[in-house]
């Protein structure tokens, strides 16, 4: 009888401590964790170059290849200028997706995002300053790309320019703007052609997105969905997607896919950042930064460039200029009034967007 | 106290065992979801109703809800042949069967998409064999109740299974003695003992579709106002930085399915309380 | 000895006398639709995800499952699910006997409160933590000012995981003790036992089918979570990365093989549950048996 009931007790206690160290075991974990995640701050306290440091950055999607090359290249650059080891984590998601983590609490020491939109996100919070995009040379964005289009070999529909996007049985495949930033360069690229073609005249231009988006048969969620669709399954007659994508889906492809490119695009300048307050609490300040820096450097461009990314270095982008072919480009500054005016005219709730769908059909 | 009737003297445990229950439950479940209150009332009024009752979301509760009522229905009436036949009968390879069942479970649900997906476009096994019958799955709200009922079938096997096994050979060897034909023993002395699981198996499926996320978009096409599904809103919302708006359409779906939940599992134990006093 | 499950109802199957079964005729039509249905369901998709991941040879696949990110991942998936399944097994006893054992008020509601992780959408069930413990979070602030992280780290993919699987071995044993109800254990109380003792010699051998399914549904549920805890998570590679996030990684790089490979894995993991079952299903029989 005793003996039950001690048992009884003890059972009761194990289970109110596993309990408790299942909701503490955060703190356990996160004991261990810790020191490995601020190696940075620690031994800079004390004064001593640390032997080795890590960076976390949290990039979009597309930029798997290339930071992962990068990565490569700095890390042994790191390595021979101050002796010290870094070890470069890579997280990527959709831009937006990833803003939000950096957001609520993933220790970011740098952004690498798609969109100036999702980083002033992250400067709304004070995670950065407001100007943080002069921090860095152009805008902050030391690659460039643009919006084009992929097609079937032999283009069998004849697909040149964004009118052909609009005839009758073209299908256009594009993720959706309101969870996909590139899908957003997609939509403000028609836009902005279609507002030239029509002289401002906006009517029109809905007019044109209306029977664009008609001819719209699946919305991916994101950019690589989107690719997945038109590759894989085989559906649609012509793919929007950034440059380097479209690159990169005929390199894996093969050769059943062509690259056209429009007479008039946009230009898209996916912007980088070091986040303050995590360099500042990590005491990764200076390797975060010479990280960015390095994107600038020739090596840094050329590995941009042999990613499909435009450089900005003209030594580097005269070598690859066949690869880049010359088009009129449109700027998210100049021609839509900067990421918030788009954002809100756009891809808010009740936007030019949703009035496709939500008005008449 | 005084609700607690007589039996509890009889047998040990109550006490410990609910206040571990609840005490578990609010740390795992409801102080989690508290947040999600808090987060809405972040909103007015309002603007809660703005955001629940727009005319894309209405339309995305309908794709859902519709969807998934309709997987929960097939899985119940296959779900149940399948747990019977798994119970009752022989044959080879029913053990793998067996196995097989749990498998959605396993899979995470974004590869269940995917695959499903590569199966029923016009391009894959199925969908090229359905397509010249002009009946199309994948990117239509059809594709979208294929992928609920491979993620809601466990949910009624696996609460009708072990019933279906522990029912007494008696009951219907007494039925059988009396008279009573195969299809009548069925009815009339299997089905009642049934019916419980089935309800719960139903609720669950149904209760999971709603909410399905990782299988369902790739082989819904999210079109707006068509094959938008409400889950795949809450995403659009956060990627606008709009976090209460998003838990508030995440209440609505959770109200949704509590309130059903809540139904059936009255019914059900209203009807296991007639069934035992009958 | 795979399934005694199976072995128990083989048995009782060729002991059903003529009359209580139904005709051949029956029999087959019933067993052919069934299994119809589950090729229709669940293995096709399961093929497909085989064949994929074989497309490009055996060599592709065993060098995608034992890189470096994908071990990691697979440890920190067995990690997860070793935690939170035992837990929510704990839990599910405790309240299928408080629910079926007893009578009390407001007990629809607490099992409909159980249920309710399944209701939720799995964006929604990542999204409570981060609306908790996240750096805009209600506790999120305080806790990491003195230095605990619960997201973006292992404890909030664990507590997502437990989140998700919370109901299952609850919901597994509810509907079976009730219709069990309370004789054999009121029996038990009249005979002298007490409290464990009755629960292990009496109620454990009546429930233990349920009871195994609901962990092994738990398991495998733990191991396959993706939406849950793809929020909570922060993707960062070889860190925080669980196997169906790992898919996820690799299929959106192009590496379809890859990706489906490790996909495999994970079917691979819930087989390997599933003999584990089997394997204590044989001992269950055997012991009793001895007895």
């Amino acid at each position: 009888m005793r003996n039950l009931k001690s048992i009884r007790l003890l059972v009761v206690v194990a289970l109110i401590v596993s309990v408790l160290s299942a909701c503490g075991g955060g703190k356990n974990n996160e004991g261990s964790a810790s020191p490995s995640g601020s190696q940075g701050a620690s031994p800079s306290a004390g004064g001593k170059v640390p032997k080795s440091v890590e960076l976390l950055n949290v990039s979009y999607d597309p930029t798997r290849e290339l930071y992962a090359a990068f990565n490569k290249s700095f890390a042994e650059h790191w390595k021979q200028e101050t002796g010290q080891t870094v070890k470069i984590n890579q997280s990527h998601g959709g831009s937006g997706a990833q803003s939000r983590q950096v957001l609520d609490g993933l220790d970011a020491d740098v952004v690498t995002l798609a969109l100036a939109y999702d980083i002033d996100a992250l400067a709304d919070k004070g995670l950065l300053k407001s100007d943080w995009q002069n921090a860095f040379e152009s805008n902050s964005s030391p690659y460039t790309s643009t919006i084009v289009f992929l097609v079937r070999k032999g283009n069998p529909k004849g697909i040149k320019d964004w009118d052909d996007l609009i005839k009758k049985g073209v299908q256009v495949i594009t993720p959706n703007p309101k969870t996909s930033g590139g899908a957003r360069w997609n939509y403000l690229a028609a836009w902005g052609y279609a507002l030239k073609q029509n002289n401002g005249d906006e009517a029109k231009v809905k007019e044109f997105m209306k029977q664009l988006f008609d001819n719209v048969p699946v919305l991916d969620t994101g950019a690589r969905g989107a690719t997945t669709t038109f590759v894989e399954r085989k559906i649609g007659d012509v793919l929007l997607a950034w440059e380097n994508e479209a690159y990169l889906a005929k390199k894996e492809y093969g050769d059943a896919f062509e690259i056209v490119t429009p007479s008039l695009s946009i230009l898209a300048e996916p912007p980088v950042a070091v986040v303050d307050k995590v360099v500042d609490k990590k005491g990764t300040r200076e390797v975060a930064e010479a990280y960015l820096k390095y994107l600038y450097t020739p090596e840094g461009q050329e590995i941009a460039a042999q990613n499909f990314y435009r450089p900005r270095l003209q030594e580097v982008a005269d070598k690859y200029k066949d690869q880049f072919p010359e088009l009129n480009l449109l700027t998210i500054d100049a021609d839509f009034g900067g990421w918030k005016v788009a954002q809100a005219k756009h891809f808010a709730d009740g936007g030019t967007f949703d009035q496709i769908y939500t008005k008449g059909s | 106290m005084a609700t607690i009737r007589n039996r509890r003297q009889v047998l040990p445990g109550f006490r410990f065992t609910l206040g571990f229950t609840v005490l578990y439950l609010s740390l795992i479940v409801l102080i989690p979801l508290a947040g999600l209150v808090v987060k809405t009332a972040g909103l007015t009024l309002p603007q809660f109703w703005d955001t629940v009752t727009s005319a894309r979301v209405l339309a995305s509760y309908r794709v859902s809800l519709l969807t998934a009522f309709f997987a929960a229905l097939v899985n119940v009436v296959f779900g149940l042949l399948v747990a019977w036949v798994l119970v009752r009968y022989r044959f080879p390879g029913k053990k793998i069967v067996d196995g097989l069942i749990d498998l959605p479970f396993a899979l995470p649900t974004a590869v269940a998409g995917i695959a499903l997906t590569a199966i029923y476009a016009p391009n894959g096994w199925i969908g090229s064999l359905l397509e010249p019958l002009g009946i199309k799955v994948a990117y239509t709200p059809l594709g979208i109740s294929v992928a609920l009922v491979f993620i809601g079938l466990p949910f009624v096997v696996r609460t009708v299974q072990p019933v279906l096994q522990e029912l007494e050979k008696d009951t219907e060897e007494a039925a059988v003695l009396l008279g009573a034909y195969r299809w009548r023993t069925f009815r009339k002395v299997l089905l009642p003992e049934l019916v419980p699981p089935l309800l719960t198996g139903f609720a669950l499926a149904f209760s999971r579709g709603i909410g399905e996320y990782g299988s369902v978009v790739f082989i819904s096409g999210n079109m707006p106002m068509k094959t938008e599904i409400t889950p795949l809103l809450i995403i659009t919302k956060l990627e606008q930085y709009e976090y209460s708006q998003a838990t508030a359409i995440a209440l609505v779906l959770l109200l949704i399915s509590f309130a059903l939940l809540l139904l059936i599992n009255s019914l059900q134990r209203w009807t296991n309380r007639r069934l035992r006093s009958a | 000895m795979a399934g005694a499950v199976t072995t128990v109802t083989e048995l009782s199957a060729e002991q059903r006398p003529k009359h209580l079964n139904e005709s051949r005729a029956v029999r087959i039509t019933l067993i052919t639709i069934a299994l119809l249905f589950v090729g229709l369901v669940v293995v096709l998709p399961m093929i497909t995800v085989i064949a994929q991941a074989f497309r490009k040879g055996w060599e592709a696949y065993v060098s995608a499952i034992s890189e470096p990110d994908a071990l990691s991942a697979l440890r920190l998936t067995l990690l997860t699910a070793l935690i939170a399944v035992p837990l929510n097994t704990l839990f599910g006893a405790a309240a299928a006997w408080a629910i079926t054992k007893f009578r009390f008020r407001g007990k629809n509601l607490l099992i409909t409160l159980i249920d309710l992780p399944f209701a939720v959408s799995p964006v929604i069930s990542g999204l409570v933590y981060i609306l908790l413990f996240g750096a805009q979070g209600l506790l999120g602030p305080w806790l990491i000012d003195h230095g605990y992280k619960i997201v973006f780290a292992t404890p909030g993919i664990i507590l997502a995981t437990m989140f998700v699987t919370f109901p299952f071995v609850a919901r597994e044993l509810i509907p079976l003790m009730e219709t069990q109800g309370t004789q054999d254990e009121e029996a038990a109380v009249s005979l002298g036992a007490k409290g464990w003792r009755i629960f292990f010699k009496v109620t454990l051998p009546n429930i233990k089918w349920g009871l195994l399914y609901g962990i092994i549904l738990c398991n495998a549920r733990a191991m396959g979570e993706f939406g849950a805890v793809s929020v909570v998570s922060g993707h960062i590679r070889g860190e925080t990365n669980t196997l169906p996030l790992h898919i996820e990684i690799l299929y959106n790089e192009y590496q379809y093989t890859a990706s489906f490979a490790v996909a495999s894995l994970l079917m691979l993991l819930a087989i390997v549950t599933l003999v584990v079952k089997g394997l204590i299903e044989g001992r269950l029989v055997r012991s009793r048996h001895k007895e």
